[in-house]
């Protein structure tokens, strides 16, 4: 290690995390005044054209528009069909290659050998000064110790005590829902239950759990990093909050089992039960980096699923009168709606090496976008793509949860807490009626809803 | 026709047939064998297939491969004989043989 590393890991023991993240703003701030260079990217908004009406080469699927304005599907079909790897040379986050079909993409994914997840998984790049370290952008050995640290939380034992505990939460949220009257779906129902699990996961206080799931969006998208449209200063300040609230966290806890207090099921108790992890908030950027890794993970993902799949059955109300009609697809349908959204688009990686990729030349040092949601409406691996089908055989193999070795350490208690939400929704509803088109956020990144109004009608023999 | 025994978290045993050349994965799902998930298809992606082979019978199924040690790694549930099903591939050699399944596949 050189000394200024030494001094590096030094300083960022002793100065406070949120100190250090007040001090990256500042600079940043200072950059951007001078430098035209250090500025994010401004995303207005125009009419996306037609893509029979634009060359194959000009197409760019890093546009956060794409997937508001309904024109992904067509985008991405011709890519598949035309250009499968297909090489975008002055986007706003600049070059990148774009794997459409289902096979390039899980071939690429499973082999970290030749293809790095580092520095960053989404198409831009976090701001200076806060490139946290986080796992999933990480190749292994490393990835893999940090990894193992904290999906603890997510194993079979964990998973069995938190069953009940989101069946509960579950429950009071929807016999809360008003009846036979319009109302937002994302507020009341998606973004409060993940905000109610997120805050049970970290053992967060309870009533400061929505300003969790806000923190999370703010650090999770910024202009320059997927497109949204939240500003560099915003995320800083997530960022500061975020810090802050995560050490009160940790101390508090530590505080409490100290005392004599039984450990929780939580993810702070459990890293401050393992060896490796006990002494975590002396390795600030790794501390905060793999705690907001866990929030984010957990918030835009099922969040936008539990949308997407009221959304969907309106679409397809055949699926929906067969579900009511066998509840047992519960499980399959899980999957499928998982499929069907795709909460995540993508996944970058960057090649290590001169390679090929389905006859494709790429060069080292390369960056590849992994678009997943192109892969799971592949008509090469799933009939009839498009549709929503909830007993399709190989709902399962759908790729929204990625595969090898990043594939997502949350994927058991995402498919739980749906297949709960719905095992719940069917006791209590004969519909769930979507009013109008849904609101869709601003990101290449992230498939997500900001607004759905609903109407609920109650089964008739509850 | 030989068999092999999957007995699941709580005890329950399934039996099926094997098939020649064809992947302990591939037996399992074509069989209906609950508990054997094989998200990826084979591709050892995934880790949804992980069963745990009874000691006597590791020297018939052989070793794990790199890859399928990486994906082994990220498993909570892993023991010593663990496998990958989809790496393992079946002969009539493993006649009898019985493995057990994990409470959950990653």
């Amino acid at each position: 290690m050189s000394v200024l590393d030494q001094v590096i890991n030094k300083a960022q023991a002793t100065i406070p995390l949120h100190v250090q993240i007040r001090g990256a703003h500042l600079y940043s701030r200072a950059k951007r005044a001078v430098l035209e260079s250090a500025r994010p990217p401004v995303f207005t908004e125009s009419p996306i054209p037609d893509v029979a009406d634009v060359p194959l080469t000009e197409i760019d699927m890093s546009n956060p528009f794409m997937y508001r304005q309904g024109q992904w599907k067509s985008y991405f079909k011709r890519l598949r069909d035309e250009a499968p790897v297909h090489y975008q040379p002055k986007s706003a986050f600049g070059p990148f290659w774009s794997l459409t079909r289902y096979k390039d993409i899980l071939a690429v994914d499973k082999n970290h050998h030749l293809f790095s997840a580092e520095p960053y998984i989404v198409l831009g790049s976090p701001p200076e000064g806060l490139d946290v370290e986080m796992f999933i952008a990480m190749d292994p050995p490393k990835h893999d110790s940090q990894r193992q640290a904290v999906q603890d939380v997510v194993a079979p034992k964990n998973l069995k005590e938190l069953e009940q505990l989101i069946r509960v939460r579950v429950q009071e949220v929807l016999d809360g829902l008003p009846i036979d009257e319009p109302f937002d779906w994302v507020d009341k129902v998606s973004i409060e239950l993940t905000s109610r699990m997120l805050a049970t996961l970290l053992d967060f206080p309870y009533d400061q759990r929505r300003r969790l799931a806000e923190l999370s969006d703010l650090a999770a998208g910024n202009s320059g990093a997927t497109g949204s449209v939240y500003e560099l200063d915003e995320t800083f300040d997530a960022a500061v909050e975020m810090s802050q609230q995560f050490a009160n966290l940790w101390r508090d806890k530590k505080a409490r089992t100290d005392a004599g207090e039984e450990p929780g099921y939580d993810l702070i108790s459990l890293l401050q039960s393992h060896d490796s992890t006990k002494d975590l908030i002396n390795r600030p950027m790794e501390f905060i980096g793999n705690l907001t890794l866990l929030v984010v993970g957990g918030n835009d993902t099922t969040r936008n699923s539990m949308t997407g799949g009221v959304f969907a059955l309106n679409q397809y109300p055949d699926e929906f009168a067969k579900l009511k009609a066998n509840p047992k697809l519960i499980p399959t349908m899980v999957s499928e709606i998982i499929r069907w959204q795709t909460p995540l688009a993508y996944m970058c990686r960057v090649a290590k090496e001169d390679t090929m990729i389905n006859g494709q030349f790429i060069r080292k040092g390369d960056r590849i976008v992994m678009w997943y949601a192109s892969g799971n409406r592949d008509e090469r691996q799933f009939e009839r793509p498009d549709e929503l089908i909830i007993d399709r055989a190989n709902a399962r193999s759908h790729i929204a949860f990625g595969y090898g070795v990043h594939r997502c350490m949350g994927n058991r208690l995402a498919e739980m807490q749906l297949r709960i939400l719905w095992e719940e929704l069917l006791e209590r509803f004969d519909d769930i009626e979507v009013l109008q088109d849904p609101e869709i956020v601003q990101s290449n990144f992230v498939r997500g809803y900001s607004k759905m109004m609903v109407k609920l009608t109650k089964k008739q023999s509850a | 026709m030989g068999k092999i025994t999957f007995i699941s978290h709580d005890g329950e045993s399934h039996e099926a047939p094997i098939a020649e050349g064809q992947s302990l994965m591939q037996i399992a799902t074509s069989n209906g064998i609950p508990g054997i998930d094989g998200d990826c298809g084979g591709e050892c992606a995934c880790g949804t297939c992980h069963v745990i082979v009874d000691s006597d019978w590791v020297s018939k199924v052989g070793k794990q491969g790199e890859d399928e040690e990486e994906m082994l790694d990220l498993t909570p549930e892993r023991e010593t004989t663990s496998r990958l099903s989809c790496q393992i591939k079946v002969s009539e050699e493993m006649d009898g043989m019985t493995v057990h399944l994990p409470e959950y596949q990653m």
